[in-house]
């Protein structure tokens, strides 16, 4: 096999266009604060479009499940993290290198960048040769990278490379200061003075005393004085400064671009395990989703909402995990029950999910399978447009109606307590018009309401309800469950709380 | 470089640990006349002669004769001793005149310190060299002895030369010789300072050389950053050099001062013995046994601590105790039973630090701990009773007392009635006796 991309495993997948621009349903179900939480302190990598452009196919997600499984080894993640460690170094010597005024300074920078890179490209096929891999992009790699560290040109690069920074390693030079002026000379083995004065006085040691060298602090930069002993160096010793010059000018180009590619787009894997990482810390549990763009059964265990959870931990806060699944002809979620209790949270849960198993990633829960869309659509209600009812209604429909006449079987839509504005009894009629559209479309769906009839609107339809502490009814459990709208659940707790249950009462008046 | 005037192989240590009890035995012992006589006014001497008396108790048989013996050339050379102790400190006081150079951040400023203060001890070295030159033959003793070879040695003319010599060319007057290599961005790295050769070239080097071997740049006069930065260059070349000669500069110091330190000792020693002398007070040097043998015999021993406050002379007692372990002092009250029991402690205490005794003759064995266990007076604020105030002391004595140790008791025990008060004292001093402990017990019962 021959290796194209970690990402992609064959040429036609790659992303023709890389683009900047977050899918519209980002916002909606918070995966741009996760894809911001996931690419921070990477923006070198320019990871986002990556995470942009969902994946079509089942054997394309099982490209990156493996390699992401791979690298969740700890010997070869960190193999590979040394190796984006010198990828970088290399790269900000290079700017230094750019950024430098003089010639000699400049190119020795270079010099060094290229002497990182050799020895991350060396490093990493060591590495890799040892290392347990299993998944097909890296067993591709591994010899990609094996051959090319093997190439003539690398090799050659690498004897180049030592021998030019050797030659000026091991120049030795004098410069005699005066107030006003310096002079440079061939080093000719002048005695060391300093050890020289010690030994004068070694008669008087008597234990440790303080210890008065200064601490120089070295800038990265030359000043016009060390440039100019440098020049007065380089025509003392002329030869390993025209070895550098010839160097440099024959290998600007000695960066290999698949190697550059794999720097960047590895950052892809690692940047998503460092992330869930944390997650993983706190005890929420991950896994590898069984893909699949046929069966609409899907479900999820303990999964969670990845953007609330992560602010959930960072202020040590406990995260609560929901299940679900479809079954049969199941196809539409309709959540109900008091507000706060995480509904919203459910239908986010839903939508990210399903996107982030469209990455190729692990995702929140113990167990999953789960659906390989075409679409994602959402439909949220936005509290600032309520000024405007009527515009806004319009606005919905038209909204709406544009979504069902896109969605495909293959889709998904994320309804969120839509028609606010207007009447109970409009709403009520609008929401069992559109709630037949989509039962047409056979899209899959989560719709958020607080209309108890659609949750028994047919067998496509499936009844979630958030759940209250029954106890205590103001206390929120932010548990999603399968069970009938009966508008009871609320009611029930309350009671429970004043011991009127049934079961209570009949305990209670003692007849 | 050591002076090994208290220890023959190890310096003397002011800042080592006293026994905890020190107060109890200083109070109890009126340490403080003593301390006093031998400082006269100076706080140095003070804390030497404190140190050296109340940590005698660690010295061994032979610590204790080394020290009689260069205390013995003291006593006979006490003038040049003085001058010497009196070159360690002008030495010191006027080197740390030039202690500007400690907050230096510059090692040129720190080199530049270094430079005045090391003037100013090679002059008192060259002074105590002399003295040695002059006066060695006056000594016996090993450590005098050792000390005056030492100076000959090392600080021959030669050596003087040569120091002389470091200390001109550090001055740089023909520029600062470093030499380097490249590092990261060519710039220079692993600086260090080289001593430029004296000769110049032979003509015959000079005729064929080619191409030229040096280049020289000279600044623009307006060039302020290029001065800057040259003279940072200067300083990183002269950065270790500034730092040994500035640990040499410590290394030194602490020689002069590990000299006056121990030489302060025997100037007080000297001190105690000029005002005994003068009142016609004898003196001695004992004659110290093992800490296993029971010896204690003498003769006219006095309290040294009485001596010092009255103006005539006061009466010393004889007495043979060897072979005992426990010796009891009665008689009435007013007799003189604590004055004696000082004085044996006292003496104790002179003899283990290597001083001469108050006495005619004096011989006892050392003793690896010494404990004083004294009728306190009541104390107001005290909120345990007295019997517990006692016992809670002895209970610490017990805490840190050692075989062969020496307690003395001054009506010990005598808080509550006869009865009670007997047993308890005869049960402790029983165990203390089984435990090789050497008693001393003054009481009125």
């Amino acid at each position: 096999m021959t290796f194209h991309s970690i990402l992609f495993e064959r040429i036609e997948d790659g992303i023709k266009k890389e683009t900047l621009e977050a899918p519209i349903y980002f916002a909606d179900l918070n995966l741009d604060q996760i894809i911001d939480a996931i690419t921070a302190g990477k923006q070198e990598y320019n990871l986002k479009p990556f995470f942009y452009t969902p994946l079509k196919d089942a054997d394309s997600v099982k490209y990156r499940h493996e390699i992401m499984q791979d690298l969740e080894n700890e010997a070869i993640f960190e193999n590979v993290n040394s190796f984006a460690r010198k990828m970088r170094a290399m790269r900000e010597h290079v700017m230094q290198a750019e950024r430098l005024y003089y010639k000699h300074e400049k190119e020795s920078w270079f010099l060094s960048a290229v002497e990182i890179y050799c020895d991350a490209v060396t490093g990493l096929a060591h590495d890799l040769t040892t290392a347990d891999l299993k998944s097909h992009g890296f067993l591709a790699f591994r010899e990609y990278v094996t051959n090319y560290a093997k190439s003539n040109y690398f090799v050659y690069l690498l004897t180049e490379t030592e021998k030019v920074k050797a030659d000026l390693s091991a120049v030795k030079y004098c410069v005699l200061i005066n107030d006003d002026s310096f002079t440079v000379s061939k080093y000719k083995s002048e005695i060391d003075y300093s050890a020289d004065v010690e030994a004068a006085f070694a008669k008087f040691k008597q234990g440790a005393v303080k210890d008065y060298g200064i601490i120089f602090k070295d800038s990265l930069d030359m000043n016009h004085i060390e440039a100019k002993i440098v020049e007065f160096v380089a025509r003392l010793y002329p030869a390993p400064f025209l070895n550098l010059d010839n160097y440099c000018r024959m290998n600007a180009d000695y960066l290999d671009e698949t190697i550059a590619a794999f720097d960047r787009e590895v950052q892809f894997y690692m940047a998503y395990l460092d992330f869930i990482a944390l997650f993983k810390h706190a005890g929420l549990k991950f896994c590898y989703p069984n893909v699949s763009d046929q069966c609409k059964e899907g479900y999820d265990r303990e999964g969670f909402d990845l953007a609330l959870a992560y602010s959930l931990i960072s202020e040590g806060s406990s995260v609560v995990c929901n299940d679900f699944y479809l079954k049969d002809k199941e196809r539409i979620f309709v959540v109900s029950g008091p507000n706060q209790g995480g509904k919203t949270t459910f239908a986010r849960t839903f939508g990210q999910l399903h996107y982030l198993a469209a990455m190729g990633c692990p995702v929140p829960g113990s167990d999953a399978r789960l659906f390989l869309f075409d679409r994602i659509f959402t439909h949220f209600e936005r509290e600032e447009d309520i000024t405007n009812l009527r515009g806004k209604l319009q606005d919905d429909l038209i909204r709406i109606h544009d979504i069902l006449n896109r969605a495909t079987p293959n889709s998904i839509i994320i309804m969120n307590e839509i028609f606010t504005s207007t009447t109970l009894k409009d709403q009520i009629f609008l929401s069992k018009k559109i709630i037949e559209k989509i039962i047409q479309s056979e899209s899959l769906c989560v719709w958020v309401t607080f209309i108890d009839d659609l949750a028994s609107f047919g067998e496509q339809t499936v009844s979630m309800v958030s759940m209250v502490v029954p106890h205590n009814p103001t206390l929120r459990t932010y548990k999603i469950e399968r069970r009938p709208a009966d508008g009871l659940a609320y009611a029930m707790s309350i009671a429970e709380k004043y011991r009127l249950t049934y079961d209570c009462l009949k305990e209670r008046i003692g007849l | 470089m050591k002076a090994f005037l208290m220890h023959r192989d190890q310096d003397f240590d002011l800042r080592q640990q006293l026994p905890p009890h020190e107060q109890a035995l200083t109070q109890d012992l009126e340490l403080n006349t003593l301390f006093n006589a031998m400082a006269l006014g100076d706080k140095f001497l003070l804390e030497t002669a404190k140190h050296a008396v109340l940590s005698g108790l660690n010295n061994d048989l032979n610590t204790i004769l080394y020290r009689q013996s260069i205390l013995k050339d003291c006593l006979k050379n006490h003038d040049i001793v003085r001058h010497m102790y009196g070159i360690a400190v002008e030495s010191i006081e006027k080197g740390k005149k030039s202690v500007w150079w400690f907050s230096g951040r510059y090692p040129g400023g720190i080199l530049r310190g270094s430079i005045e203060a090391l003037q100013v001890f090679v002059s008192g070295l060259k002074k105590l060299r002399a003295i040695a030159d002059e006066h060695s033959d006056k000594f016996e003793s090993e450590g005098f002895t050792t000390l005056f070879r030492t100076l000959k040695k090392e600080l021959s003319d030669e050596y003087f030369t040569v120091i002389q010599n470091h200390l001109i060319n550090l001055e740089f007057n023909e520029g600062v010789l470093i030499s380097a290599e490249l590092g990261k961005g060519n710039k220079g790295i692993n600086y260090a300072l080289r001593k430029s050769p004296r000769e110049k070239k032979g003509w015959f080097e000079r005729i064929f050389t080619k191409k030229p071997s040096a280049y020289t740049f000279r600044l623009h006069p307006r060039d302020t950053r290029g001065a800057t930065a040259l003279s940072e260059l200067k300083n990183r070349g002269i950065n270790l050099v500034a730092n040994a000669l500035a640990q040499s500069t410590d290394h030194i110091l602490g020689f002069f001062g590990m000299l006056r330190t121990e030489l302060s000792f025997y100037i007080g020693c000297m001190n105690l013995h000029r005002q005994l002398v003068q009142k016609g007070e004898p003196t001695c040097f004992p004659l110290p046994a093992t800490s296993g043998e029971r010896r204690h015999s003498y003769q006219k021993l006095y309290d040294v601590g009485l001596s010092l406050t009255m103006k005539q002379r006061i009466v010393g007692n004889d007495g043979n105790a060897n072979g005992k372990s426990i010796i009891v002092i009665t008689g009435a009250n007013q007799g003189g039973k604590t004055t004696f029991l000082r004085s044996i402690g006292s003496a104790q205490l002179m003899m283990q630090c290597g001083m001469f005794v108050p006495a005619e003759s004096f011989s006892a064995s050392i003793c690896s701990g010494l404990f004083t266990h004294y009728k306190r007076e009541e104390d107001t604020t005290m909120k345990s009773g007295k019997l517990d105030e006692e016992l809670g002391r002895m209970s610490n004595i017990v805490d840190g007392i050692t075989l062969n140790s020496m307690v003395l008791l001054n009506e010990s025990f005598a808080a509550t009635n006869e009865r009670e008060g007997s047993e308890i004292a005869r049960q402790i001093i029983c165990a203390l006796l089984e435990k090789g402990i050497k008693i001393f017990f003054v009481t009125h019962q």
